[in-house]
């Protein structure tokens, strides 16, 4: 296979879009598709400065990368969740992260340890509340939390996710299976930030294959941290992957026209009868952050 | 050839195109990469028998 813009050997075939690449077209094709990703979901302007989440994963590490090449002003925020059960988990991808970081001398990189702030690992944390199962609820939270409380903190109004489009088709695929219409309603490219102390939410690499972000690392030389938290075994979410993935080999786009036609009727008026992104919100009494809850936060209510 | 994926490894002897050589370990191409001396190869490419071939899943969890 051959590279459609200049002819070299390809390096990656992408059949949904029935296009091939070469190393050097495929990483320009991705910082390409990424800012018009941004300008057609109207994530963020020039002047916003972006805080993204980084895990030292492959996704999070590629969208730093590429908001960097477009000239936007991007920081890094590492949550240290001190999983280190299965060998040093967070210690490996917090190491991957400020290497990555070092070789981006004009960004900053927030790390937030949750046991030296909080007195408390997640694994431990699960203990106390009886879920060492799945743990990945009460980390849902703790991110959430963390990632809005330092973007406030800090003067972003931005929060950059790296979530690809394998990810928001295995959530959109749960959320339809039970049909979650609150979690239908907000999902999306952008959260918007409607209230007071929340940062507006994006997920710049919405429409890429998770096949592509690998790609664009490896072809990059990224170094990103391959294995899982020890907590994804067994995860729903990676059944759901691979019954889509099924699907995508049978018929190449199933994915990205399964999540993009959602947003579209999304958009025509679909979920719209009581369409807003967020229910109301009260002020959590003890960290100020905004919440649903009648007292404290979901957040707060974990350490009480 | 040599073939690794995830902790496992197989040999094959015969050339064998990228995509035969994933029906034969049994894993979808939309599944993974396939990097051959440290570069990424279509499905379409043909493996020699002395090649190393690293296949990287792309799936992640959590
Ligand atoms: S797998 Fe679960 S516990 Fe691990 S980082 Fe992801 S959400 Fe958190
Ligand atoms: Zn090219
Ligand atoms: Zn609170």
């Amino acid at each position: 296979m051959r590279c459609r813009t200049c002819g070299a050997p390809a390096i990656i075939n992408m059949r949904h879009h029935k296009l091939s690449l070469c190393a050097a077209h495929f990483p320009d094709w991705v910082v390409k598709h990424t800012a018009k990703a941004i300008r057609k979901y109207r994530m963020f302007k020039p002047e916003d400065r972006i805080l993204v989440a980084v895990s030292g994963g492959k996704d999070s590490l590629a969208l730093w990368d590429v908001l960097l090449a477009l000239g936007y002003h991007a920081d890094g925020l590492y949550i240290d969740l001190g999983i280190d059960v299965g060998g040093g988990y967070s210690t490996r991808s917090r190491e991957t992260t400020i290497t990555f970081q070092e070789s981006q001398p004009r960004t900053k990189l927030h790390i937030i340890s949750i046991p030296n702030v909080y007195g408390e690992s997640l694994a431990a944390l699960a203990k106390r509340k009886r879920r060492t199962d799945r743990p990945c609820s009460l980390c849902g939270v703790i991110k959430r939390h963390e990632m809005n409380r330092i973007a406030m903190a800090e003067g972003y109004n931005v929060l950059a996710t790296g979530h690809n489009l394998d990810d928001e088709a295995a959530i959109l695929f749960a959320n339809v299976l039970h049909w979650q219409i609150g979690y239908l309603r907000r999902q999306g490219p952008v959260l918007p930030a409607d209230g007071e102390g929340l940062a507006r939410k994006v997920k710049p690499f919405c429409r890429f294959y998770e096949r592509e972000t690998a790609a664009y690392v490896l072809v990059k030389g990224i170094d990103y941290i391959y294995e899982e938290c020890p907590f994804a075994v067994g995860a729903t979410s990676i059944r759901h992957k691979e019954t889509l993935t099924r699907m995508e080999h049978a018929s190449p786009g199933t994915k990205l026209q399964f999540y993009v036609n959602f947003l579209r009727a999304k958009k025509e008026g679909l979920l719209s009868s009581h369409d807003r992104a967020r229910p109301d919100l009260r002020m959590c009494p003890q960290c100020g952050q905004p919440t649903t809850a009648e007292t404290l936060c979901r957040f707060c209510r974990l350490w009480n | 050839m040599e073939v690794t994926y995830r902790d496992r490894t197989w040999t094959f002897d015969e050339a064998l195109t990228v995509e035969q050589m994933l029906k034969r370990i049994d894993v979808l191409p939309e599944s993974v990469l396939v990097v051959r001396d440290g570069t990424l190869v279509t499905e379409d490419q043909k493996l020699k028998p002395g090649d190393r071939v690293k296949v990287v899943g792309v799936i992640s969890g959590g």
